[in-house]
């Protein structure tokens, strides 16, 4: 378990100065995320064109993990569809929770999250901003790390 | 388990003989040795109290109150005994008074719902402070759900003190009971519990004492304080997870309903109708945590044996030593700074979330709790999502104090 694996300077760097940072408004659709346990909220804007995200913006309080997975998230998915952030999402999980995940050079900057699955207590962190962009990307509500999820009809289109 | 003095023959606190009781503190995290300062979420038990649970489960347990065999009859001296080891250290009148339960939780829902329930109705109102714990709140608000009572916050000052101008204000021909903790949890505030019993019982209105925090860290005598109910659990106070206590004044507790039903708390059952049992039985239904409650009358002798007078003091010289070596740290801000405090420091610090923190300290080997300690509402006050608490015991050094703040400056490096 090495400190500098999961404070990379990647990851400091998006902490101090989060990309994307703010909220879309109007927005095409939007979701709230909250982890209860260590009171991280943050809210997910997106603007469509159809199924592809052309601009996201997130706000929040968070801890380093937590800002900085979502600001390295809301400049992966600018430009994507759907399914591609589907897809993208499907190996961040792998490389946030797997022992021995292959390194994915497809990945980029987000590459900097695998210290991450040294610390599980810290995966949440590092996954509430995918769940909440999943949620807007389902039409809206808010999300929670520790279930009882409860949709909501104002963040909707 | 026979306690031995552990006062060095100087009449000085010997810490390391002390610690030496405790086996976990010998351990590393991370190749580091284990600074363990987070005794307010659950406490370390020593040797005395993991032997003694083990002596009750080699050679005596049974199922109490039940069987005329030996082992039934050696579980139920063992486990009855401890409740009077409970009724003496915290000096209620009769072992009536003193019942078993899961925790302080449980001892809180308890009196909700039994008392609570069948008391309370539209008009009335349960006063609490802006410092509780959830165990202290929802429970109440469940009671509020079910019976149309309100519930009334008592306000808190930025040092973590209750108003109690505003809590006079807020006693009202309307307040049914006061329920407040005696130590909050999240920033070491202790209430003026003593004040606040006088004022309520001045308007014959009964008030229940949430101990979990204080029962490790001052003497408590039930009957000179006059809580009218005293709640704390085992694991806080050197002792196993899965037992409290719920004190309660014999009067109250012998009007109030069963709020459990099953084995134990019965005299006699028909299919047409049931006579509960005396007390304490009463509030007791099913087979009890019987190795827990051995556990917590071990730790009780244990904590005695120290004496809480003495580890109080210590603990105070942790306190002042971890406030004003924090406090010189730049950035750092404490939360709560209250002039009467027990061994809690919460704090923040620019630019490092507490969650970050946790992690780097624990890098470091040091235990600390980050998050909102089951206070949600005390953290809204003072307009933050969480904190870093490092809390005290008797088995803490003042060179963990340093280990916290060397760590602390850090996590202010790898941040950097």
């Amino acid at each position: 378990m090495e400190l500098k694996d999961l404070y990379r300077d990647v990851i400091l760097d998006h902490n101090r100065r989060p990309r994307n940072f703010g909220r879309l408004d109007p927005a095409d659709a939007a979701a709230d995320g909250h982890n209860p346990l260590c009171g991280d909220r943050l809210t997910v804007s997106l603007r469509l064109s159809g199924d592809t995200i052309e601009d996201i913006r997130f706000e929040g309080k968070g801890c380093a993990i937590s800002t900085a997975s979502a600001s390295l998230m809301s400049e992966a998915v600018k430009g994507r569809d759907r399914a591609a952030v589907q897809d993208l999402f499907g190996r961040v999980h792998a490389l946030l929770t797997q022992p021995d995940a292959p390194a994915d050079g497809s990945l980029g900057k987000l590459a900097a999250l695998s210290g991450v699955r040294e610390f599980p207590a810290r995966v949440k962190c590092a996954s509430l901003c995918w769940h909440t962009l999943n949620a807007a990307l389902d039409q809206g509500g808010t999300i929670s790390t520790e279930g009882g999820n409860e949709s909501s009809a104002e963040a909707a289109p | 388990m026979s306690a031995t003095p552990l006062r060095a023959a100087t009449g000085a606190y010997d810490v390391e003989r002390i610690r030496r009781d405790f086996p976990i503190l010998s351990r590393t995290v991370h190749g580091k040795p284990l600074v363990y300062l987070d005794s307010a979420a659950s406490s370390q038990r020593p040797l005395a109290v993991i032997r003694a649970v083990d002596d009750y489960e080699t050679r005596s347990h049974a199922n109490v109150h039940r069987g005329v065999h030996a082992l039934s009859q050696e579980a139920t001296a063992a486990f009855e005994g401890a409740r009077e080891r409970v009724r003496r250290f915290i000096n209620a009148r009769s072992t009536r008074e003193i019942i078993f339960t899961r925790g302080t939780t449980e001892s809180i829902n308890l009196v909700a719902q039994s008392w609570g329930r069948s008391q309370l109705g539209p008009g009335d109102e349960i006063l609490i402070t802006a410092l509780e714990h959830h165990a202290n709140i929802v429970p109440w608000q469940m009671v509020r759900d079910a019976t149309g009572c309100s519930l009334v916050v008592a306000p808190i000052d930025l040092s973590g003190e209750l108003i109690m101008e505003e809590f006079h204000r807020l006693l009202t021909p309307r307040t049914r009971l006061v329920a407040v903790a005696h130590v909050s949890n999240a920033l070491g505030t202790v209430l003026p519990v003593a004040q606040i019993i006088a004022a309520a019982h001045a308007r014959a209105v009964p008030v229940l004492v949430d101990g979990a925090q204080a029962v490790p860290h001052t003497r408590v005598d039930v009957q000179a304080l006059g809580a009218d109910f005293y709640a704390f659990s085992a694991h806080k106070l050197y002792g196993p997870t899965g037992i409290g206590v719920l004190y309660g004044r014999e009067e109250l507790l012998a009007a109030m309903p069963p709020w459990q039903g099953g084995g134990d708390m019965i005299l006699n059952v028909t299919f047409e109708r049931t006579t509960y049992n005396e007390l304490p039985y009463k509030f007791e239904a099913g087979t009890p945590n019987m190795s827990g409650a051995v556990g917590l009358g071990a730790a009780i002798d244990y904590v005695e044996s120290i004496g809480i007078e003495a580890i109080a003091a210590h603990e105070h010289c942790l306190l002042e030593a971890a406030t004003a070596s924090l406090c010189a740290i730049p950035g750092l801000t404490l939360i709560g700074t209250a002039r009467h405090k027990a061994a809690v420091v919460s704090f923040v610090l620019a630019g490092i979330h507490p969650h970050d923190l946790g992690t780097i300290l624990d890098a470091e080997g040091v235990a600390i709790r980050t998050g909102h300690h089951c206070a949600q509402p005390v953290m809204d006050f003072f307009g933050i999502a969480a904190t870093a608490r490092a809390s005290f015991a008797c088995y803490n050094t003042l060179g963990e104090v340093d280990k916290l703040a060397a760590a602390v400056r850090h996590a202010q490096e790898v941040f950097r």
